[in-house]
């Protein structure tokens, strides 16, 4: 234990030198749980954290590409952390949200690393927050995060992003959706990709008045951009820069923080498997269970 | 194993990387696939960003006399040299001793069973838990097939 810290203070000196090869190894240890206490610093806090998150095959990672690009113009160091779910049978994953950003692999600008939940979408968490932080603290002062596409009730990453977009598109087909509570509130903006097909305005008008009913206080800006044509890109990074997060939000990214650091004990708990056991055969209750875990 | 499975050069066929990188991920492996037209360059920036332990590279176009031979010596020269490389594709029997010289640990070509690949890796994660390197740098010659 004590040799590994070493180890992951070694590369966290050399990774904020600017070596690339043990930034990426750095990132393998907090991945695998291994915690390292940062120093402090003031280049740490200048890194905004953007989620994007939005339901699988809406165009999130081809939006990222896009991001990467606009930052990269403007001299920044952009850093993607992709996550795309594992097997939960064989803990097994196909992580492929690289090839849809070209502008992923496109210099020493940009750093992309793509993650799996490690069949644990809520123990991802707690690593996840050390690896931003030591991004952070190398330099990387632009971080994105993607998450797995989400359901309504994906909530997690307003645990970590300072600004989160929301991306929708045009071919799913339930507007319904859009009505119902979840992320939608806690986006900063909300994007409608593929502009250039027409469904898409329509989706747009249909967000905006569900959005408009809840009286319009702290409603998130609905714009349409096309990742693919690299359209309407611009004016959404401006009105992501630009947008005041509101107050309320700080409390729930406390909450979420919090809920994520609880998930992730549960599932470091060495007794976790053995308590599955216990549950599977029926010997203790669901409440039993969680109280021996909590102890 | 976390694994980089690449579509170096010009060919636009993939669906042989893609049903490997499947397979790959049935057998409880970590696969990053990085789609289409990847260079040398990009395709070791990958594995770095990535820390992966494995590159499989899947080549039809008959290039990968040039290719292999550049990408390996840039995952050495870049302190990658414990990075396992392996390929797939069209790689004409004359030319397998060539990329085996190169520091490449198997290669498999049309026909091949994905329960061997799955084995092949197996044998060389033992291999490194054992202490012995199977990286594209190793010197000790070590090969699959």
């Amino acid at each position: 234990m004590a040799l590994e810290l070493t180890t992951a203070k070694i590369l966290l000196k050399s990774a904020s030198n600017g070596n690339r090869r043990d930034l990426s190894k750095l990132l393998t240890l907090l991945e695998s749980g291994e915690k390292i206490n940062l120093p402090i610093s003031d280049s740490a806090s200048n890194s905004t954290v953007l989620g994007v998150t939005g339901p699988p095959g809406v165009g999130k990672s081809t939006l990222i590409g896009r991001i990467i690009n606009y930052w990269k113009e403007m001299n920044q160091k952009v850093a993607v952390l992709a996550i795309d779910p594992s097997s939960p049978r064989t803990g097994g994953a196909l992580l492929g949200d690289r090839v849809r950003m070209d502008s992923a692999d496109s210099g020493d600008s940009v750093f992309v690393r793509s993650l799996s939940t490690r069949g644990h979408p809520g123990g991802i968490s707690s690593s996840l927050m050390a690896m931003i932080n030591a991004l952070s603290y190398c330099g990387w002062n632009k971080i994105v995060i993607e998450t797995v596409g989400s359901g309504q009730n994906e909530i997690k990453i307003a645990a970590f992003a300072d600004k989160i977009i929301l991306v929708d598109g045009p071919d799913r087909g339930d507007i319904i959706q859009a009505e119902k509570a979840g992320i939608i509130e806690l986006a900063d903006i909300v994007v409608v990709n593929k502009s250039d097909m027409p469904a898409s305005i329509k989706v747009a008008d249909s967000i905006r008045s569900a959005l408009s009913l809840g009286g319009g206080m702290d409603a998130p800006e609905v714009v349409l951009v096309s990742a693919e044509r690299n359209e309407g890109i611009v004016e959404m990074m401006r009105i992501i820069e630009d947008c005041k997060t509101p107050k309320w939000r700080d409390r729930i990214k406390i909450k979420e923080r919090l809920i994520s650091l609880w998930d992730s004990r549960l599932l470091s708990s060495p007794k976790i498997n053995g308590i599955i056991d216990d549950l599977e055969t029926g010997s203790i209750s669901l409440n039993d269970a969680l109280d021996e875990l909590a102890r | 194993m976390k694994i980089v499975m690449a579509k170096p050069g010009l060919d636009g066929h993939d669906r042989g990387a893609k049903v490997i990188a499947r397979s790959l991920r049935d057998g409880g492996h970590e696969v990053v696939y990085t789609g289409l037209r990847r260079t040398p360059e990009q395709i070791s920036r990958i594995v770095m960003d990535e820390d992966a332990n494995a590159l499989g590279l899947s080549t039809l176009s008959g290039a990968h006399d040039v290719l292999i031979p550049r990408i390996c010596k840039l995952l050495k020269d870049t302190g990658m040299g414990d990075v396992m490389v392996f390929l797939g594709g069209i790689i004409p029997e004359r030319d397998h001793e060539k990329m085996f010289s190169h520091g490449v640990r198997a290669i498999f070509g049309p026909g091949s069973r994905t329960e061997d690949i799955l084995s092949f890796l197996d044998d060389a994660e033992s291999r490194t838990d054992l202490g012995k390197s199977v990286g594209v740098g190793n010197e000790d010659g070590w090969r699959w097939n």
